[in-house]
């Protein structure tokens, strides 16, 4: 029994203790958060090279075995996404050092990013399915204080949206559950796996649940119609809180969507997979029009949030191994990318004090290195060769090719020409045209806001170019989603006890 | 008895939903907590009602006898309503922060994150813009 595959949760737990209970000394709360997130990267690093290494890594946690106990499973989706997250929970911390004030430092604002990454972390790899509603629910009360604290009226109202819809999403969530039970009565997903595919199964039943479980994730992933929330709130968030949301709370939706529809609900998947379908390309067109209807560049990235979960529910949709290597591919990429845009929108937001297009402008010449890494990050999200976004689009419209839904490979590539089109007019506005105050004052950024910038910028370039040696991973997770008996092999059988 | 449970989730459910889409803030957390409740009833619901066989081991035996009442969905009850009860306390306090700093509990005047209405012209009964 190996404990690694613990650390990821216990890690940030132990951080966020350290952190409150030092809370009287806001000198230190920096640094015990970077320390805690150094410390989640390596782990997670190891994690990632043990599974990738090993196979699939199961810790029946208090030695209670499967499917009694709760287990804590590591397969390849799993270990690349906590990856991601532990890597953007470290660059979100280091971003934070300049620009999160007094008032929220003394009220635990490092502590409470590492509850989210704790929460993030623990649905990652949580292989028991009421487990996985706690680990939601530690992660959201965490996004919910983080959205408010230290705010003004504009956090309180978004906050309070934000509370409401995503408390509707956890009792569907919930409901689901304790019907998923009632039937089954087994709350581990590799044993719920066995019982929903057993032939006396009444498969019409899980369908209904499936679909309470479609509506929760759904809302949570911000996929169509159930998006309207994120658009409201995550703008009004301060930047570095803004970029962890957007790269990593959607993603957790989805990442559920991705493990219950492959692993538990695979009962009638004629009827789930038209459905996602649907929902995917409405999801993706819905999302880049409401991009292109705005104006303020944080509230244009909040659209194109939406618009690119669409891809990813697409993997799911299409069910090829090729397709969901490829959601993954694609998420990764998103987070990456994603992530940078909001840091870079702060950075832009304290040099000129303003979110709005019509007020920007010549940044480009002021601060090259900033455009080139709004830039890259951009031109990745709209799929521009040599970028990551480029091959995770090649990934999704060739398995689109592949099962013949030349329909949905249409409306990948439409979408990715509007997609661009928004980065254009953010990229034309806000770095090319000149400034419409002529000179202005600029405030000050430090170094510890351009580390992060750059270092995502250059992590979208490297996913690119050596897009061949991180799709290997992925393809791998794609391969172990489409085909689950390894892991409920790895659960059941007993694992790595 | 499984019968007047059903339609107690079923009534909570419903007023839980009411209460969610009314304009009053007040409503909106107060329906909140019924859906949670109902959820922790449903839960109940679903696993299976047993009357009168409490899930103990009797003395000397090592496993639980056939027949008796299932109690994990009690342990999944006692912590939603831990969780239920906590995201509850955060809603009440938000919602009295909202009505302090908007000055109303009216839902629609929460307008401050929505972004400003695009500059549309207007047509007059003349059909003059």
């Amino acid at each position: 029994m190996t404990l690694l595959t613990a650390l990821p949760v216990i890690l940030p737990l132990a951080t966020a203790v350290a952190g409150l209970l030092l809370l009287s000394r806001p000198r230190w709360q920096a640094p015990i958060g970077l320390a805690g997130a150094l410390a989640l990267l390596a782990a997670a690093a190891a994690l990632l090279v043990r599974t990738w290494r090993d196979g699939i890594q199961v810790i029946e946690v208090g030695g209670w075995p499967a499917p009694f106990g709760i287990v804590l499973v590591s397969d390849m989706l799993s270990a690349v996404m906590v990856t991601v997250a532990a890597a953007v929970g470290l660059a979100a911390t280091v971003y934070s050092f300049r620009v999160v004030d007094a008032g929220r430092i003394s009220a635990g604002y490092y502590a409470l990013i590492h509850v989210l990454l704790m929460g993030v972390c623990g649905a990652f790899l949580s292989g028991d399915i009421f487990n996985l509603y706690v680990w939601f629910e530690v992660m959201l009360m965490a996004s919910f204080v983080l959205l408010v604290i230290g705010g003004e009226r504009p956090q309180f109202e978004a906050g309070l949206k934000y509370v409401a819809l995503n408390l509707l999403g956890s009792v569907g969530f919930l409901s689901g559950v304790g019907l998923l039970y009632g039937a089954a009565g087994t709350l581990n997903m590799a044993d719920l796996a066995v019982r929903v595919g057993e032939a006396d199964a009444d498969a019409r039943y899980y369908t209904v649940v499936a679909m309470l479980f479609l509506v929760a994730f759904g809302l949570k992933a911000a996929v169509f119609p159930l998006y309207f929330w994120l658009p409201a709130s995550y703008h009004t968030a301060p930047a570095p809180v803004a970029a962890l949301f957007a790269g990593l709370l959607t993603k957790v939706g989805v990442y559920s969507l991705l493990r219950v529809f492959t692993l538990i609900f695979t009962q009638d998947t004629g009827y789930t997979r038209e459905l996602l379908l649907w929902i995917s390309a409405a999801t993706m067109v819905s999302g880049v029009l409401g991009a292109a209807a705005h104006q303020d560049m944080k509230r244009i990235l909040s659209f194109h949030i939406i618009s690119q979960i669409g891809y990813m529910t697409m993997g799911l949709a299409l069910a090829t191994p090729l397709a969901l290597g490829g959601a993954l591919f694609y998420m990764v990429h998103n987070i990456i990318a994603k992530t940078n845009l909001f840091f870079v929108a702060g950075v832009v937001r304290r040099l000129r004090g303003s979110y709005e297009l019509k007020d920007l402008g010549g940044l480009a010449r002021a601060h090259p290195w900033l455009a080139a890494a709004f830039f890259v990050s951009a031109f990745s999200l709209a799929g521009v060769p040599p970028l990551s976004g480029f091959f995770a689009k090649f990934i999704m419209v060739r398995a689109a090719i592949e099962t013949r839904e030349y329909a949905v490979a249409g409306v990948m590539l439409g979408v990715g020409l509007l997609t661009l089109f928004s980065m254009v007019k953010i990229w034309t506005e806000a770095f090319l045209k000149p400034s419409p105050g002529g000179a202005v004052s600029e405030g000050a950024v430090g170094a510890a806001s351009w580390v992060p910038v750059i270092a995502f910028a250059l992590l979208a370039i490297a996913m690119g170019v050596g897009a061949e040696w991180w799709w290997r991973p992925m393809e791998l997770a794609g391969q172990q989603l489409f085909d689950r008996t390894g892991y409920i092999e790895a659960v059941l059988g007993g694992g790595a006890r | 008895m499984e019968l007047l449970l059903a339609v107690t989730v079923g009534w909570l459910y419903a007023c839980g939903l009411y209460l969610l889409l009314r304009r009053t803030l007040a409503q909106v957390v107060i329906g909140l907590a019924l859906l949670t409740n109902g959820t922790n009833l449903l839960i109940f619901v679903a696993a299976g009602l047993v009357r009168g066989e409490p899930p103990l081991i009797g003395e000397g035996q090592e496993v639980l006898a056939a027949g008796t009442a299932d109690p994990l969905p009690q342990a999944l009850i006692l912590t939603a309503i831990v969780i239920g009860f906590a995201i509850q306390a955060f809603a009440m306090a938000l919602a009295y922060r909202v009505y302090r700093s908007v000055g109303s509990d009216d839902i629609d005047a929460l307008t401050t994150t929505e972004p400003p209405p695009p500059p549309v012209a207007v047509q007059t009964a003349e059909g003059e813009p």
